[in-house]
């Protein structure tokens, strides 16, 4: 039963990394960005929500009907105003421009923001849990942020293979020259595909943010385990993606029964074995 | 009516020139052959048209528009579709969908899905499956529809015949007068000379770059064409 106690858990903790890992999985299966920000731009959405909680008073999940636009807008003008420039240089160059917009990021929180901790009350929903028969404890707040993760999840599958937008991300994903000459505008995709990345992001940032403290400098960690649940489930593989996060999520886990200070070092052991055993990961989509 | 006119149009690759001075004149409703050896700057010359290469405003003119600065998805919604070389489907998408992703450009006309099929009866069979699970010649014919989807008014086929078997090819060829019907100007490139020429009223044959000759098809000389084609 505690081992059944512990794949629970884990899968459960796995939703927050499938969240991380959406945003990233998205623009690197459209773009082939590469987004050392990703992980700041999650921190960065926590603090947003922060600032319209302060001003307004709401709870953090209302304050994501600004935070959700806001991060949106910042998406699709980055793209359209920056890295759409250094998309044909090749991968180094969106790799150094995102590795720049980090550390901005980074030191401008902790310019207007301080070093401190902070974390954003949703109240007794976070302490709230369910009892299961055979003693295992389910927290709410838990399976509410996997149940997001799905949906989440869910929807950009719609939006991949129900809508025309979709079949046009995956036009310019396989051949981006082609699409162009098919009469797709792919700076304008590109646009709105780091825009609607930066939707899931500003979830992730908000959701983790109620589960956990964050600083200026939370950011990086935030983006190996995003990498880490990428890489996993397969690259370009939404669902691939969920599984990656609950991989790591259930390694965590096993190693934080053992030996707690073991949690974290569990993850990373977990994905360097399977990077070994399977580089392409689980379920990979993505071909080059 | 004039509808594409290239006037010392010249394309480079960095600093490598593709295409010196050429000038092109095709009419509405034509079926005009640009012919060459390899490398004679014929795919070059599509791709300056389609807006993939740039090229000074003025040295391509569509309906009098310039165009040579526009981008491909610009040009596109003006009325030019190209069938690429080697058809370039969409891996990942379905012949469906591939075909549905030619009408983006939102571009009215006789041109739908409906009449694609009635075209190319074949695809509708084969709609639901992932295009690069067709053959050759399947794929042809997709990406010659998801071309019209676009309803263009002038259609850049290049290499149609390309790896494609006699019989296919005679096929494909065959579509062409469906094509023309509407109207549509279409140029065609090809290396499979006398197939080009048959298809066609006119044609342009290309060497290294320079416009070598230009005739129509019913009445030139021999001769002059091979001069023109191998640079004798």
């Amino acid at each position: 039963m505690q081992y059944l106690n512990i794949l629970i858990q884990g899968s459960l903790l796995g939703g927050i990394y499938a969240l991380f890992a959406i945003g990233l999985s998205l623009s690197f299966g459209i773009m082939r960005l590469v987004n050392i920000a990703h992980g700041d731009f999650i921190v960065l959405s926590g603090y947003v929500a922060m600032v319209v909680i302060q001003a307004t008073g709401v709870d953090p999940f209302t304050s994501l009907v600004v935070v959700v636009p806001v991060m949106f807008g910042l998406g699709y003008a980055l793209q359209r105003g920056m890295l759409n420039q250094t998309l044909s240089g090749g991968l180094l160059p969106p790799l150094l421009v995102t590795f720049g917009i980090s550390i901005i990021i980074q030191n401008g929180l902790l310019q207007g923001f301080g070093a401190y901790d902070h974390r954003l009350q949703e109240g007794p929903i976070e302490t709230a849990s369910l009892h299961l028969p055979g003693g295992i404890d389910v927290g709410v707040y838990p399976l509410l942020v996997f149940a997001v993760a799905v949906l989440c999840i869910a929807s950009l599958q719609f939006l991949f293979y129900g809508t025309r937008l979709g079949r046009a991300f995956r036009a310019v994903s396989d051949d981006p020259y082609t699409a162009e000459l098919m009469g797709l505008d792919n700076r304008k995709l590109y646009a709105l595909a780091l825009g609607i990345a930066m939707v899931f992001t500003a979830i992730a940032g908000v959701l983790f943010g109620i589960r956990t403290i964050f600083d200026p400098a939370a950011g990086p960690i935030r983006l190996i385990l995003a990498f880490e649940a990428v890489i996993i489930g397969g690259l370009g593989s939404m669902w691939g993606t969920l599984i990656g996060g609950m991989v790591l999520g259930i390694a965590q886990s096993v190693g934080a029964a053992l030996d707690p200070t073991w949690q974290i070092l569990a993850g990373h052991l977990a994905f360097l074995t399977l990077l070994i055993l399977r580089p392409e990961g689980l379920f990979p989509r993505t071909r080059d | 009516m004039t509808l594409l006119q290239t006037h010392n149009l010249s394309a480079f690759y960095g600093d490598f020139q593709a295409l010196f001075g050429v000038d092109v004149t095709i009419e509405q409703g034509e079926t005009v052959a640009v012919i060459g050896a390899n490398g004679a700057g014929k795919t070059t010359f599509l791709r300056t048209v389609a807006g993939a290469l740039a090229a000074a405003p003025e040295a391509v003119l569509f309906d009098g528009k310039p165009i040579g600065n526009m981008t491909p998805h610009e040009i596109v919604r003006l009325g030019i579709a190209m069938v690429p070389e080697g058809r370039r489907l969409f891996p990942s998408l379905s012949v469906e969908e591939n075909l549905l992703l030619g009408s983006h450009s939102e571009r009215r006309g006789p041109w739908s899905l409906q009449r694609v099929y009635e075209l190319f009866p074949r695809l509708r069979e084969l709609r639901r499956l992932p295009a690069p699970s067709l053959s050759g010649g399947q794929q042809q014919m997709a990406a010659v529809g998801r071309a019209l989807m676009s309803n263009p008014r002038l259609l850049l086929c290049d290499e149609l015949s390309l790896g494609l078997a006699p019989v296919v090819i005679r096929d494909i060829y065959a579509c062409l007068g469906a094509i023309t019907a509407e109207g549509t100007t279409v140029v065609l490139v090809e290396q499979d000379i006398n197939r080009a020429l048959d298809a066609s009223s006119r044609f342009y044959c290309l060497q290294e770059g320079h416009l070598a000759l230009t005739a129509p098809t019913k009445d030139f000389d021999r001769a002059a064409l091979t001069a023109a084609y191998f640079g004798l």
